[in-house]
């Protein structure tokens, strides 16, 4: 039978919930399911590892992982590969994991997978293209490991109750796998309850007309309550709002309970990460809007005359 | 210093994509052009040679039309380009492409390689980092902000959650986000230059490279149609599309 891993990123010593998701996914289709996390805190990582089902982690506490861009990590993870053999290993689609696995993938000469939202074997993964329209089947050929990055929250994260044996990872990094080093670090995050995780999304697009109606998405989010404010990647690039507000293929997947498109017409690209949002409400002056073929209430109007409409709505009567 | 810029060849992104029967994307009469999201890239190469002397070579891998993306790059001001085109690239995967352009790209004077973050049609987003580990050097991916510095170069690296500073030595690979350079528009100078600068068409046998090399690695086996999210009720606003929407929030259970 298969043995899969899951690559693990760890931050300020925690495991984000994608390996969570994808712990509980290799559960079904492998009988070794085992974790790598490099980076400060990550053995201490293993708990939460070793409850979705990875019966080792293999943990490299070295700052080395820290300070430098992939190559040292994809060093690590290479050598292991080597030693363990693993048939395939999952990845989130972050930053960092894409790094990883397109480097490791010259090492290796397998095959490498983007954007998969299933995994339906050890050989065998699905994607969406087309905004998400068409379900394409992918048999992956080659040398093992299959490498996947598989997109976040296609899966539900549940504990299985397993507790994890910790293998320490010892590093050997040469010099020149560390020409790469990162020197500062930035949190831009936003106050309120993250967009990852928000049961209410306000997203906004060109049809905003202007930066400074952002503004608008603010007030209506703080007469919600519990909604996080996203964009499109036209704006995104316009330089109206930061990347890490981006909803879509490039940028994050979310989920919530009600997402509220404004102004935004629907192009592909951000579709694939709004889709599979419980309820949508859209807001555009074009008929024709593609938003409006996937929104369970579609608005024909002017957001800008909506917008702050519902928010005194919503105050009044909250 | 010296620059390559990736360039990729891609169908009109605003045009409806068509899949034949080998799972293939259908290109025969289907308009295309250079990758909008290449474009910042190939300013980012554009500037810093401005700065500090040397040429860009654009380099790039698609059907022969795809020499209308090389051309578009030098109508911008790249100096020469590399064209790969070959009938057995066609399908090509992740492994194949990066294969093949890591060695087009070791066959030129570098001191940089500048891609996109991830090509607006196959949204794959790992090349550029496969082709940085063959070639031995770092990949800054994410770059929204870059600047020379001491023989090297320091960016701002997006994150999810914010930004990175990374400096590096060179040589070193650095993938660009839109947004870190304002793209320029080709003249009507450039375009009549763009003709005349030389463009190397090579196939894979020219770069050494055996079938068994450029063998995909994935397979489609099918494609089906996602299930379709039905749409809605669509009103038009007449005053009372807020009220509307508050009602629709409170049957959610999220006011």
């Amino acid at each position: 039978m298969a043995a899969i891993w899951v690559y693990a990123e760890v931050k300020d010593g925690q495991v984000g919930p994608p390996a969570l998701e994808l712990l509980t996914k290799a559960r079904d289709l492998g009988d070794t399911v085992e974790a790598v996390a490099l980076g400060s805190g990550a053995s201490g990582a293993a708990g939460p590892l070793g409850e979705h089902g990875a019966a080792r982690v293999f943990a490299g506490d070295d700052e080395v992982f820290d300070g430098h861009l992939a190559q040292p990590r994809v060093h690590a993870l290479h050598e292991l590969v080597k030693e363990h053999q693993p048939n395939m290993i999952l990845f989130a689609t972050t930053y960092e994991s894409r790094d990883l696995a397109g480097r490791l993938q010259a090492r290796t000469g397998s095959t490498l997978m983007s954007n998969a939202n299933d995994v339906l074997g050890p050989d065998r993964a699905q994607t969406q293209i087309f905004g998400g329209t068409k379900v394409v089947d992918v048999q992956l050929e080659g040398p093992d490991p299959k490498l996947v990055l598989v997109r976040p929250k296609s899966f539900a994260a549940e504990p299985s109750g397993g507790q994890a044996e910790v293998v320490p990872v010892q590093a050997q990094i040469g010099d020149d796998l560390k020409t790469a080093k990162v020197v500062e670090r930035h949190e831009e995050a936003a106050a309120g309850p993250q967009l990852g995780d928000a049961p209410v999304v306000i997203a906004g697009g060109r049809g905003l007309q202007d930066p400074k109606n952002f503004e608008l998405l603010k007030e209506l989010g703080g007469a919600i309550g519990k909604a996080a404010v996203g964009a499109t990647r036209a704006v995104v690039d316009a330089g109206w709002v930061p990347y890490n507000m981006q909803i879509g293929q490039t940028g994050i997947t979310v989920k919530p309970d009600v997402y509220i498109a404004i102004g935004i017409s629907g192009a592909t690209q951000h579709l694939v990460g709004m889709k599979e949002s419980k309820r949508i409400i859209a807001i555009n002056k074009d008929p024709d809007a593609p938003i409006f073929k996937v929104a369970d209430l579609g608005v024909v109007g002017d957001a800008l005359k909506i917008i702050p409409q519902l928010t005194e709505e919503l105050r009044s009567s909250g | 210093m010296n620059v390559v810029a990736m360039a990729k060849y891609i169908p009109n992104p605003t045009g409806t994509p068509e899949i034949g029967d080998d799972f293939l994307l259908v290109r025969e009469g289907v308009e295309g052009g250079l990758d909008p999201g290449d474009e910042p890239a190939v300013e980012a190469a554009l500037e810093l040679t401005e700065q500090s002397g040397g040429e860009v070579t654009v380099v790039s891998m698609g059907p022969a039309s795809a020499m209308d993306a090389v051309r578009k790059a030098l109508s911008l001001g790249c100096h020469k380009g590399v064209l790969v085109t070959d009938d057995a690239l066609r399908g090509a995967d992740a492994w194949v492409t990066a294969t093949v352009l890591s060695t087009a790209i070791q066959l030129q004077e570098f001191d940089l390689v500048l891609a996109a973050v991830e090509s607006t049609d196959g949204s794959t987003g790992t090349v550029p980092q496969t082709i940085a580990e063959i070639l031995g050097v770092p990949a800054l991916s994410f770059a929204r902000k870059i600047e020379l510095k001491d023989g090297g170069v320091r960016i701002e690296r997006q994150t999810e959650t914010g930004y990175e500073v990374v400096e590096s030595g060179l040589p070193a690979l650095m993938t660009v986000t839109a947004g870190a350079t304002t793209p320029r528009y080709p003249t009507l100078k450039g375009i009549m230059q763009a003709k005349q600068k030389p463009v190397e068409q090579m196939s894979v046998a020219d770069l050494g490279l055996s079938p068994d090399d450029v063998r995909p690695t994935q397979k489609v086996v099918g494609i089906e149609d996602a299930p379709v999210r039905k749409a809605g009720e669509v009103i038009e606003d007449d005053g009372s599309a807020a009220a509307r929407i508050a009602e629709f929030l409170k049957e959610a259970k999220v006011v």
